[in-house]
């Protein structure tokens, strides 16, 4: 290719800026947007029947306050996750992480069950967008953070 | 020398030094206030303080992006070799900057979400995000012939770009484990200085780096385009014997 004057070049950042908008359009327009689905709430898994069975479904929503039990045996954690309209139950294994507690946003990896309750493989933690400072005169250490799992502990002695 | 290099003449200033310099110090004062001052965040404790680099790293990767994005167009609209050099530093120092931010991400996901990575819309594009401009850097090594590597990556550039607002609307459109955009209303004064002190801080050593690199792409352009000498006063091999 010789040497291009930029009459000739300008051609070229007309396709391109065509093809981008085209593309940014058709993400953001149309149905794709809508397809794309990282998780269900309880409300879509219930809407789902029979779809959620056997299926590896995302559920996310929030863990409903006072449902937490740990219990011994494999899937030893039981909650309620909660989207203010229905809740399913779940039983999920493993240790959950530092931040999980009755009232935060989670997000489980698993399949439904049908003995009626969502079997979890994967727990992860989802948080807000707030950061706030700790209040007057209270303060912040590793021990009462770790607190927030250890009620979950605690009832299962 | 000067008169004949096709791409301008490239002065050696001190403005790309005095912004890494200021970039650093910026940093130091910034790193130092949240890693010390500020207080632990109420529920995260001692890891949110990850906040003070990941925050101003994702702003500055995606301001990298746009000034990548504005090269490629200025390129094509003015064909002035200036805006090629400009392009090539600032894809890699964008592609540097959203590399570290994915690692940064994943450090803070593990003990907060409970895993290093998961699909979640946010995250997947922004790592198609950092492959797109990857490949576009991948591009530029491949082509040999200069006026097609500006053009052929210009209009990658443009093309990539897309994915930008696409990584900032995700958290918007979609479900997602990132939560959304973090706002003044919704973070404690207390973590303001150290937030905006790293990002001034990363701005500053971003600025810097595309200057250098910029200078660095421009010197290597001006050796492709100038022809090769003829050289009439070395004597032919021939002619020793």
């Amino acid at each position: 290719m010789t040497a291009m004057t930029s009459r000739q070049t300008r051609w070229f950042a007309v396709g391109a800026l065509s093809i981008a908008a085209v593309a940014f359009f058709m993400i953001a327009g149309t149905g794709i947007n809508k397809n794309l689905v990282y998780y269900w709430s309880p409300s879509d898994l219930q809407r789902a029947g029979d779809k959620a069975y056997g299926a590896t479904i995302r559920l996310g929503g929030q863990v409903a306050p006072g449902t937490v039990h740990l219990s011994t045996g494999v899937s030893g954690l039981n909650f309620d996750v909660t989207d203010h309209k229905s809740i399913v139950h779940v039983r999920a294994s493993g240790i959950p992480p530092q931040m999980f507690r009755e009232g935060i946003g989670v997000v489980v990896e698993g399949t439904m069950i049908r003995d009626g309750y969502f079997r979890g493989n994967r727990l992860m933690v989802s948080h807000n967008n707030e950061y706030r400072a700790p209040k007057e005169g209270q303060t912040v250490s590793a021990r009462e953070l770790i607190k927030s799992t250890r009620g979950i502990a605690d009832q299962a002695k | 020398m000067e008169a004949t290099n096709p791409i301008g003449n490239h002065r050696t200033n001190a403005l790309p030094h005095v912004m890494v310099g200021l970039g650093v110090a910026c940093l130091a004062v910034g790193s130092y206030l949240g890693l010390f001052v500020a207080p632990p965040e109420t529920f995260m404790g001692n890891v949110q303080r990850i906040m003070y680099v990941h925050v101003p790293t994702a702003w500055n990767a995606m301001l990298a992006m746009t000034f990548a994005f504005a090269c490629a167009l200025i390129y094509l609209f003015t064909a002035s070799w200036k805006w090629d050099a400009r392009l090539e530093a600032s894809i890699e120092v964008g592609v540097l900057l959203a590399f570290m931010l994915c690692m940064q991400g994943s450090i803070w996901a593990k003990p907060t979400w409970g895993v290093w990575w998961d699909w979640d819309p946010r995250l997947t594009t922004t790592a198609v995000l950092l492959f797109a401009f990857l490949g576009v850097m991948a591009l530029r090594k491949f082509v040999d012939d200069p006026v097609k590597r500006a053009v052929w990556s210009s209009v990658a550039t443009i093309i990539a770009y897309v994915d930008v607002p696409i990584v900032y609307f995700s958290v918007k459109w979609w479900n997602s484990l990132h939560q959304t955009q973090s706002s003044p209303a919704t973070v404690s004064k207390s973590f303001y200085l150290p937030l905006r002190l790293n990002a001034f801080g990363i701005l500053f050593l971003m600025t810097g780096f595309i200057m250098l690199r910029a200078r660095l792409a421009s010197l290597r352009l001006a050796d492709e385009l100038t022809p090769p000498p003829v050289q009439e006063s070395l004597p032919v091999a021939g002619e020793l014997a």
